[in-house]
């Protein structure tokens, strides 16, 4: 017995000493292998700045990056325009990160035997998979057509290469001279103030905000989702030096689904925030966000098809809450966003998108909400820390949690939800280590972990609760140029 | 081992790695104790702030390292693709300052530039830093030159109160312009193309361009600032490190001033009261009659 412990111990002391030869060689191959580089990526090129003047840590924007941004990509110092750049100049910056990762997914259904048919011969089990991976491919280019013109243009791929436009836009900047009349047109990010699309997280699910994407269980409305880039048109102005800052967007309701695919709905969306100086600490934010749309629950059908871009009986949903942005000095800040959602009932009965969602239902003429149905509500909050080492080591923290208030299932309903029913709890945390900082590329070591929780959504089977954990591991190398 | 066991093994590897990078980093270009501390730590004092060199590192290695270089030289890996060069610390020889030719600019001198920038060249405005950031860089930036600890910084110059804008004073001005052979860099119709725009170089033999008043409209920027009391400043200072040289002991006080009101009427597409002034005379600058001298000035240059 006694030697028995010995030997595991040796084991796991073996294998401890076997990864760390191999993360410390892992080191020295960066290190050794990373020198600056001769090219010069799109807007590090153009100014000559270094990434970490614009960046928090790759690809988070800090304040001054966020003004850059706002200011249509500008510096505003007269050498915006293209025709200040050498004519090859173009613009144009690629992302992918070659990763391995290791994805632990509980409660899965499986055969109970090799063969087995569905229930009853299932059982539930935790899958786990590892191995060697890659993200998906973006191509970036964007900067200044002319003064005060700027542009985004975004193909972004999958990691199979099937390509999208997560971003296509073009956008007046300063408009009569004033930085608080800017006008955006296109697909495009919304103006959330902690950016998704930069987001310093790499994994399945610690890599969105899930605050930003969040759908009850069994809801229809995927058009919601304030992380996904929308289709739309948006007035946005701030001041001078950016401490004040508005946006108004008008979007239409297809979370961003180009060809006109669901009805005529639109959606506002809605921000305000204002920055203080205050002394030693920084520069801290607190603003505030709003988006209200309301989308189809009722398209023709064609042989009982729905038809697509036939949508109408539109219902509303909003979400809305706070942003805060506090810096603690030059090395530790913490992003706050809350959350206030609520969905028309309808939506929580699972009605909004049929043509993507095959078996959805469809508000069909003379459709009645199931006894006991309730529009569903809902509470997050997300919080993110990061502690800034230098411009080039980042360690990153995220905690993230979402609370039914309400449930599409009243108590008065047939099968009514358990108030915690759908409820999510997720934790991340990593770093990120550049082994070098230029305004010609850029290159991270990336390493994370995320787990997620959510009450009641797994199978059950008789077996147990039906929470359901996964968890990821990832170490990758994020790399753009 | 079970799933929990995994999970730990995981995290421990995953903080090992943290602590492996973190220990490497302190030796690594640009994140550990490099390049060495300076061995004289500056203070500057903007107001009530008191900036401290030492709390500037982390901002000056992200923001303004790779142009002005580690040892503030103005050598940073992106200098070689810059026109105009930056700054180079070094000299302590600044462009916009509030003292005379020659001396040290105040520390609200440079605290002023970092937030406004430089239009036509690749200095950003960093106005988005927190005041205390801005003072703390001032106080980094002191630390590259001896001049800091041997002198101190100069008197600013005062800057008397603006007279009313008259066709009289524009006209003045202009007479001014040409007596002060302003236009020989400038151009007559101020647009940077004067005879002598050409030949000119920095102090560091690099090519610099005259002003082109022409080009502003009316979100024109100078180096030095945007208000008439900027480019009085700029002229009674001169820009140090450039062609352009003091005046503060070649004109008085009010006689800067129509100047000034002069050089307002170059930017053509501005809108202004020195505009509105000449618009309201016809558009066109009468010739200049000094009536303490009864001498007329010369009528040559532009409008």
């Amino acid at each position: 017995m006694r030697m028995g412990t010995q030997g595991c111990v040796r084991h796991k002391l073996a294998w401890l000493q076997s990864f760390a030869i191999a993360a410390l060689a892992l080191v020295f191959l960066i290190l050794g292998t990373t020198q600056n580089a001769n090219a010069i990526p799109a807007f590090a090129r153009k100014y000559g700045l270094r990434c970490s003047a614009c960046h928090e840590s790759w690809p988070m924007l800090n304040y001054f990056g966020q003004k850059f941004k706002d200011n249509g990509y500008q510096l505003m110092n007269d050498r915006d325009s293209p025709i200040w750049q050498n004519p090859g100049y173009w613009p144009v910056t690629f992302r992918i990160t070659p990763i391995w990762h290791r994805v632990s997914t509980g409660k899965v259904i499986v055969d109970s035997y090799p063969g087995g048919v569905l229930n009853p011969n299932s059982t539930i089990r935790r899958i786990t998979t590892s191995g060697f991976d890659l993200s998906g491919l973006d191509f970036h280019t964007a900067g200044t057509l002319e003064k005060n013109i700027s542009f985004y243009v975004l193909p972004s791929s999958d990691n199979t290469g099937a390509f999208h436009f997560e971003t296509a836009m073009a956008r007046l900047d300063n408009i009569f001279g004033s930085p608080w009349l800017n006008l955006k047109l296109g697909k495009f990010e919304l103006d959330n103030l902690l950016s998704e699309k930069r987001i310093l997280t790499l994994t399945g699910n610690g890599g969105v905000y899930q605050i930003y994407h969040f759908i009850p269980v069994g809801d229809g409305n995927i058009f919601g989702q304030m992380g996904d880039n929308q289709l739309g048109a948006e007035i946005m102005g701030h001041s001078y030096n950016d401490r004040t800052r508005y946006s108004a967007a008008l979007l239409s309701s297809t979370d961003g689904n180009v060809g006109l695919p669901y009805g005529n709905a639109y959606t506002g969306f809605f921000t305000f925030s204002q920055a203080f100086d205050v002394g030693k600490l920084g520069v801290d934010r607190v603003g505030a966000y709003a988006m209200l749309g309301e989308s189809p629950t009722y398209y023709f059908t064609a042989g009982a098809t729905p038809m697509a871009g036939t949508g109408i009986s539109n219902k509303s949903f909003h979400r809305e809450g706070f942003v805060g942005q506090f810096y603690f000095g030059n090395h530790f800040d913490l992003q706050v966003v809350t959350q206030h959602g609520w969905d028309n009932a309808w939506f929580g009965q699972g009605y909004g998108d049929p043509i993507d969602v095959a078996g959805a239902p469809n508000n069909l003429p003379g459709t009645a909400l199931p006894v006991g149905s309730q529009a569903p509500t809902w509470n997050g909050v997300l919080f993110e820390p990061h502690f800034v080492y230098s411009p080039q080591l980042i360690f990153i923290g995220r905690y993230e949690t979402i609370r039914m208030s309400r449930q599409a299932n009243g108590p008065d309903s047939a099968a009514p939800s358990a108030s915690n029913f759908g409820n999510i709890s997720t934790y991340t945390v990593g770093f990120r280590y550049n082994p070098f900082m230029t305004s010609r590329a850029g290159f991270a070591w990336h390493n994370e972990y995320n787990w997620l929780h959510q009450d009641g959504t797994g199978p059950t089977l008789g077996l147990g609760t039906a929470n359901v954990n996964t968890s990821e591991v990832l170490m990758g190398f994020d790399f753009d140029f | 081992m079970r799933d929990t066991n995994k999970i730990r093994f995981f995290l421990a590897t995953l903080g090992f790695a943290a602590a492996v990078s973190f220990a490497v980093a302190q030796d690594a270009p640009d994140v550990g104790p490099h390049p060495p501390a300076p061995p004289v730590l500056m203070e500057s004092h903007i107001g009530h702030l008191v900036g401290h060199s030492q709390d500037a590192k982390t901002d000056y290695r992200r923001y303004c390292v790779g142009c002005h270089g580690e040892l503030g030289d103005g050598n940073g890996e992106n200098a070689v693709w810059l026109d105009p060069k930056p700054r180079n610390f070094t000299l302590a020889t600044f462009k916009c300052r509030s003292t005379l030719t020659g001396t040290l600019p105040t520390d609200e001198d440079l605290y002023n530039s970092i937030g406004r920038g430089f239009t036509n060249s690749n200095m950003p405005i960093w106005n988005t830093l927190s005041n205390q950031q801005r003072a703390d860089l001032v106080a980094m930036i002191k630390t590259f030159s001896p001049r800091w600890q041997k002198e101190k910084a100069g008197d600013p110059i005062k800057i008397p109160a603006e007279p009313p804008v008259t066709i009289e004073s524009i006209a003045h001005g202009k007479a001014l312009f040409t007596k002060l052979e302003c236009w020989k860099c400038h151009g007559p119709q101020g647009k940077g193309d004067g005879p002598s725009a050409a030949t000119l170089t920095d102090s560091q033999d690099q090519p610099i361009r005259p002003y082109n008043f022409a080009a502003g409209k009316d979100d024109s920027r100078f180096k030095c600032g945007s208000t008439n009391q900027d480019i009085y400043k700029i002229f009674m200072t001169g820009v140090d490190g450039t062609p352009m040289p003091s005046f503060a002991d070649t004109i008085q006080p009010n006689d800067a001033w129509d100047l000034v009101h002069f050089l307002r009427t170059l930017q053509v597409h501005r809108h202004g009261k020195e505009n509105d002034v000449l618009k309201a005379a016809g558009g066109k600058i009468p010739d200049y009659h000094d009536k303490s001298s009864d001498a007329p000035a010369q009528p040559n240059g532009g409008n």
